[in-house]
């Protein structure tokens, strides 16, 4: 990590974008920002507030309801030299966009032997745990980290959110950048000041421990550490690794931890088959079985559509630490 | 047998177009009619997989590609214009590249015949997805206007099967909003691969959409590359003065199948194919030159043999050229390494 400056501000996850949007809206002013209700309003959230006042309305521009060609727009921008960050107002709305994002963005490089190129952005807030029911709180990677030529990003802690921002928007290819939104005012911490980059697909260790690898991303890695901290008052060791790129994702820091702790849990907000959590059981399976001294377990969501709106059929869907501590309890005594 | 050479010119609206100009278009014509033929012979022998056929779309996509202004505007085809790709530059060799699928060919061998990419030419790099390029299209011509580059217009073509696309309406919808400098060109062939016009749209004329959209539409006869040329000159000039977008449509028809996988035997009618033959734009242009006196029947005759010859020529270079590696799937996937692990 390359940081500029030594000083340093203390913001939440909706801060950290904001502050990293303007940066990258003053310093090049071929980045333009585009999106339903980021112009006028400032986006939902309010993370492009007064942008329009300072930039212009035609490089933060207010889109009409149409989110394949907010991306197939942003395709087009990127091939003819801009820097494009467009924005799908929740992750939930990005399903007409696929095509955009799988058939074209992921292919332009590949297709054109690399004549032409899409250095792209699209942010989307994604997760639940805020009562947004089936249309507004769905996760969305497994859907899009199957696909080569695409860059994803899902980072938990302020820090990280600008580095990995920066590193986004300076990325030659496209890049999928999700934000969990139950952590935008919720999580706070330590941003430096100044332009810093965070390579993309490097995972961070965010609590030490020997007796059981813990890696997850997004939201669930606040409520793993929470469990993981109070396991330490049982005397029970377990380390926690997050991810922060789920494309690529950091193969050398998984099996480095399982190597130590023998174990591994996968914990993820998404559902669980076909999930982050298989690719990565398969891989250290192929790599490091006979170190494991225990079956590598997946505590995900359940194989339905959607959380619902109702509180129990929402908490029924998302974990919580308490049924972290469970299974990492379990785990550590197997 | 063509009509007799005449000494005088007789009058006809040209919009402007020189002699040489109008013998370039015919050129163009003649050039994409032959290679579309040499992609269909070359799969029935066996040497290809695959070509896609364009018969009829020749004098559209002549005339419009005479609009284009080289080394400045952008051109953001679909799968079905290799006359407009050859009439902005595009070599026969380049599309020969293409259809054998050869390491020097635009993507390295890896897209579909007739999908290229050159910044040079201004030709933006396709899928087969129908519809998919008209957003980039707009992008494109979004970044045209936000950098003020004066006297730029961005055109882009498709065929009426596009049209049905929610994107294409997403697209127009767009340029309108934002008065962008890009003209779409609809290449209407009354034919979505086996579906007609009727089982497309309520009322057959796309460019009667543009009012929806609060732009110009505008109908041409697309076996005419001449009123073709008129009207897409005239849009790409609005376009180019900051005048906003504007909707073509050139009515022309498919002669052949959708593709040589295709058979439109099992779909239409020989009888209503072979009634539309009469306005094959290709003998009918020459006819129509040689009747006004800007080409010879000799020269005529000349023309096809060089362009014979050309095809020839640019056949055995390419065909003798080498495959991609199969180390080259590897290639181009990020700027950087493809390994989805690090």
């Amino acid at each position: 990590m390359a940081v500029a400056a030594s000083t340093s501000k203390i913001l939440n996850n909706v801060e950290a974008v904001r502050e990293t949007l303007y940066e990258a809206m003053k310093s090049d002013d071929r980045t333009v920002i585009l999106g339903e209700d980021v112009g006028n309003r400032g986006n939902v959230f309010l993370i492009t507030k007064d942008f329009v006042k300072e930039f212009g309305e035609e490089r933060v521009i207010d889109t009409p309801i149409a989110e394949a060609s907010i991306v197939g727009i942003a395709v087009g921008m990127a091939m003819e030299g801009l820097r494009p960050i467009a924005e799908i107002q929740f992750a939930d709305f990005i399903y007409p966009a696929f095509n955009q994002i799988v058939g074209e963005a992921a292919k332009t490089r590949y297709r054109s032997n690399g004549e032409y190129t899409c250095p792209l952005v699209i942010r989307t807030p994604y997760g639940g745990g805020v009562r947004g029911a089936l249309s507004h709180s769905v996760s969305i990677e497994a859907l899009f980290y199957h696909v080569p030529g695409l860059k994803i990003v899902a980072p938990a802690f302020p820090a990280d959110v600008k580095g990995l921002l920066n590193a986004a928007i300076d990325d030659p290819d496209p890049v999928l950048f999700l934000e969990h939104k139950k952590t935008y005012r919720l999580i706070k911490g330590e941003v430096p000041d100044g332009h810093y980059t965070i390579p993309i697909g490097k995972a961070d260790v965010k609590k030490q421990g020997n007796q059981l690898t813990v890696v997850s991303y997004g939201l669930y890695v606040h409520w793993a550490l929470e469990a993981a901290n109070a396991l330490e008052q049982e005397g029970l060791s377990v380390e926690v690794i997050d991810l922060r790129s789920i494309r690529p994702m950091d193969r050398g820091a998984i099996l480095e931890s399982v190597r130590k702790t023998r174990k591994l849990l996968i914990v993820h907000e998404d559902n669980k088959f076909g999930g982050i959590g298989a690719e990565i059981s398969a891989m250290v399976a192929e790599e490091a079985l006979f170190e494991l001294d225990a079956p590598i377990r997946r505590l995900c969501a359940p194989d339905v559509p959607a959380m619902g709106y109702a509180l129990p059929l929402e908490e029924e869907y998302m974990s919580s630490p308490a049924e972290m501590a469970d299974a990492m309890r379990e785990m550590v005594r197997f | 047998m063509a009509a007799k050479t005449k000494t005088a010119k007789a009058a006809f609206e040209r919009h402007g177009l020189t002699d040489e100009q109008l013998i370039a278009i015919w050129r163009t014509m003649l050039v994409h009619r032959r290679l579309e033929a040499r992609g269909f012979e070359l799969n029935r022998q066996g040497k290809i997989p695959f070509a896609s056929a364009g018969e009829g779309h020749e004098a559209v996509q002549a005339g419009a590609a005479m609009a284009f202004e080289r080394g400045k505007d952008i051109l953001v085809p679909y799968y079905r214009d290799l006359g407009l790709d050859l009439g902005i530059g595009l070599t026969p060799y380049e599309v020969l590249l293409s259809l054998f699928g050869r390491a020097a060919d635009h993507s390295g061998g890896r897209q579909f015949p007739h999908h290229y990419a050159s910044k040079q030419l201004g030709l933006y790099t396709i899928s087969s997805i129908i519809a998919a390029q008209t957003s980039h299209a707009v992008g494109a011509a979004y970044a045209v206007k936000l950098r003020k580059e004066q006297g730029r217009a961005v055109l882009t073509t498709f065929g009426d099967g596009a049209t049905s696309e929610g994107e294409w309406h997403e697209a127009l919808n767009f340029a309108s909003v934002h008065k962008l400098p890009i003209v779409f060109l609809c290449e209407n062939n009354e034919w979505a691969i086996s579906t007609p016009l009727s089982g497309q749209m309520g009322q057959p004329n796309v460019y009667k959409r543009a009012e929806g959209y609060g732009m110009p539409g505008v109908l041409v006869d697309g076996f005419d590359p001449i009123a073709v040329y008129g009207a897409v000159k005239q849009a790409m000039d609005r376009a180019r003065r900051g005048g906003g977008p504007t909707l073509v449509e050139g009515k022309c028809y498919r002669f052949l199948s959708h593709t040589t996988d295709d058979d439109d035997r099992t779909y239409r009618s020989r009888d209503e194919v072979n009634a539309r033959r009469k306005d094959d734009p290709v003998p009918n242009f020459e006819r129509f030159l040689i009747e006004h006196g800007v080409l010879t029947a000799e020269a005529a005759e000349q023309m096809k043999s060089s362009v014979l010859a050309e095809a020839n020529e640019a056949t055995d270079r390419a065909e003798a050229m080498p495959y991609p590696q199969p180390s080259d799937l590897y290639s181009q996937v990020y700027a950087g390494p493809w390994e989805p692990w690090q």
